[in-house]
């Protein structure tokens, strides 16, 4: 600092010209490591400033790449969300399960009797049996037939919940009654200004007519298009090919303050092999594990956000190449007139990284709006998060340090050998 | 010391059967404060001489001093720093064209990190003022004209007060009278200065501002003229 001061105090007169270079070197041993960083910055701004049409089409390359890349994970983890929201929603502290079970929507049977088995541990308060099956659901409004995810259990228990299910269960009790998703696909019927318009009301689901007592909140998820939830009765009525003696997932409550870890250990203890015993996050980590390794959807979307960036890193090289080699000869005579190729180098690098921050900032901005208009269309639970945009930014700052990294090698036809 | 002082220089191009020799045994002084024009046919060698006194090409026999600085077998880098005290002056201006005047000549001070930006841009615009540009600072160089973009290119080479000048046929995109005048002007600002010139030039309307004139002919310096 004191010798920028002291520099720029001094006059410029021809006595100071002799100033040699040789004097000035010390000087110059000591730059700011800002002014290393900042000038070439600068220098790689002026220049993409220069050409707005070509600096439009880089960000506009940038941000469609970002919002690729936003909309890809974004649907991967709506899909493990959504794939995971029924056993999520599940209020237990312990549930056993097969291990034959790979999702949900297609559980592999256990023994009934494993739960009253759990119910030998004293900390064990409730086991509840859990059956899980899809059905045909007619459309009330036009007719037409879906699968449909159907819940069964002892409603009474209060060991399971779903949002907006209490108030329904002694109607829940009662022959052939149902409480219907609301957040289940539209294809399914508009049950809900149905039910608001004219209250309960008959749907065939399977080979029999059921009513529609109630509206509860689950969630579709890529599985299941909707959800029915039913008391453990009804159910074997509608599914009569299911036994009792059979069930698919078996929630179990411990009194409060239960060490979960070790109640799990003495399950394991005193159950055959045929169940597993997992904890809540244990339950949905199992589920979600399914969706990501046993389906091609998880690489899918990883597939997608690379060619995301691989277009996005195309046309920014495009751009930074372009703006070298039409400017080669400049680039000559500023090594010429002694830049060094890692000066040059980092002009490159900077025109890259702010060409990152200038696509990101409106394409996060697009996506979250994008985000909000396919949660509407899809159900899907689609959310910006800090933490996926950060991860977005980390992508796209590195996708254009690449292409930056391949544009430099341009800067070598720069030859100021070639200049005279 | 001389600022320029090379002793029996050999160059070639190619190897083996396309090798080719463009300079044999070239010795040639530059005093300080003097005005030297490098004149002869083309393919005579000197623009391949100039660009090995300008530390832009590797040597390969003999022995170039410039500034102090053996040239023959130094390093890349050492040919960078050294870049950074001769001032260049090309056949084109090769002018950033999204830089305005000033942003150019101040190009060649902001490798002096010492420097405020401040100081940069005053230095620049002082030295815009002495080739005659006042008023054209903040005007890019597709504003200007043919002779004021060549003579911001002066200015560019002079602010950073270089130990030389080279220029390589700085008046061939020039007519004759705006030519005469950025040639002038160069000389008498390096005069001014004590800043010794080497210019490249076939323009025999130029050839009054020397002080020695040397003509290459073949790869050899064949006259020497002092004017």
């Amino acid at each position: 600092m004191n010798a920028v001061t002291k520099s720029s105090l001094l006059p410029w007169a021809p006595e100071n010209t002799g100033e040699s270079p040789q004097a000035a070197a010390p000087r110059a041993a000591s730059p700011g490591p800002m002014a290393m960083l900042w000038l070439p910055a600068r220098l790689a701004w002026r220049q993409l400033r220069a050409e707005r049409a070509r600096l439009l089409s880089a960000m506009a390359g940038v941000m469609f790449a970002a919002l690729l890349v936003f909309m890809q994970l974004g649907f991967r983890s709506a899909l493990f969300d959504s794939a995971t929201q029924l056993l999520a929603s599940m209020e237990a502290e312990v549930f056993l399960m097969s291990p034959m079970t790979v999702a949900s929507f297609r559980p592999e049977p256990i023994p009934r009797i494993r739960a009253h088995q759990a119910l030998a541990l004293p900390e064990v308060t409730q086991a509840v049996p859990v059956y899980m099956t899809q059905a045909t659901w007619r459309n009330p409004e036009d007719g037409s037939r879906r699968m449909i995810q159907m819940i069964g259990f002892d409603v009474e228990a209060g060991a399971m919940q779903f949002r907006g299910m209490d108030p329904l269960v002694p109607a829940l009790r009662r022959i052939d009654t149902v409480a219907f998703d609301t957040l289940s696909r539209p294809e399914f019927g508009d049950v809900q200004r149905i039910f608001n318009e004219q209250g309960p009301f008959e749907v065939q689901v399977g080979n029999r007519m059921v009513e529609i007592v109630g509206l509860v909140t689950i969630g579709p998820s890529f599985g299941a298009d909707g959800n029915l939830v039913m008391s453990e009765v009804n159910f074997r009525r509608m599914v009569p090919v299911r036994h009792a003696s059979n069930t698919d997932i078996v929630a179990i409550r411990l009194r409060p303050g239960t060490d979960i870890a070790a109640t799990q250990a003495r399950l394991r203890e005193i159950l055959p092999a045929d169940v597993m015993v997992l904890n809540h996050a244990e339950l949905v980590a199992h589920e979600r594990k399914y969706w990501e390794t046993a389906t091609p959807i998880g690489f899918i979307f990883a597939f997608g956000s690379v060619m995301g960036l691989i277009v996005g890193m195309v046309i920014v090289y495009q751009i930074l190449f372009s703006d070298i080699a039409n400017h080669l000869r400049e680039y000559a005579t500023l090594k010429a007139i002694g830049y060094s190729n890692f000066y040059l180098a980092r002009v490159v690098m900077a025109a890259a990284l702010i060409l990152a921050v200038l696509g990101f900032v409106p394409g996060a901005a697009l996506s979250t709006w994008l985000y909000g208009v396919v949660a509407d269309a899809t159900f899907l639970p689609l959310t910006m998060t800090a933490e996926r945009a950060a991860m977005v930014f980390a992508l796209i700052f590195g996708m254009c340090a690449a292409a930056g990294l391949l544009a430099m090698r341009k800067l070598r036809d720069a030859n100021p050998a070639d200049m005279f | 010391m001389d600022p320029i002082s090379i002793d029996k220089l050999n160059f070639h191009y190619g190897e083996g059967e396309l090798r080719r020799r463009v300079l044999r045994d070239v010795s040639l002084t530059v005093h300080a404060g003097e005005v030297v024009l490098l004149t002869g046919p083309s393919g005579s060698g000197k623009t391949t001489l100039l660009t090995l006194i300008g530390a832009l090409r590797g040597m390969q026999d003999g022995s170039c001093r410039v500034l102090g600085h053996e040239l023959m077998g130094a390093s890349e880098r050492a040919r960078v720093a050294l870049r950074q005290s001769i001032g260049f002056i090309f056949q084109n201006h090769n002018l950033l064209g999204f830089l305005t005047a000033r942003q150019n000549v101040a190009m060649s001070l902001e490798l002096d990190a010492a420097l405020s930006e401040a100081e940069r841009l005053r230095r620049a615009g002082e030295m815009l003022a002495a080739v005659g540009l006042s008023g054209h600072e903040d005007k890019p160089p597709s504003k200007l004209s043919g002779g004021q973009r060549q003579r911001v290119a002066i200015a560019r080479a002079l602010v950073g007060n270089p130990g030389l000048v080279l220029a390589d046929e700085p008046t061939a995109a020039l007519d004759k009278v705006s030519g005469g005048e950025v040639v002038q002007q160069l000389r008498s600002l390096a005069k001014s200065r004590g800043t010794p010139i080497l210019m490249v030039t076939h323009d025999p309307r130029i050839l009054d501002i020397a002080d020695r004139i040397v003509t290459m002919e073949d790869g050899r310096v064949v006259e020497t003229v002092t004017a």
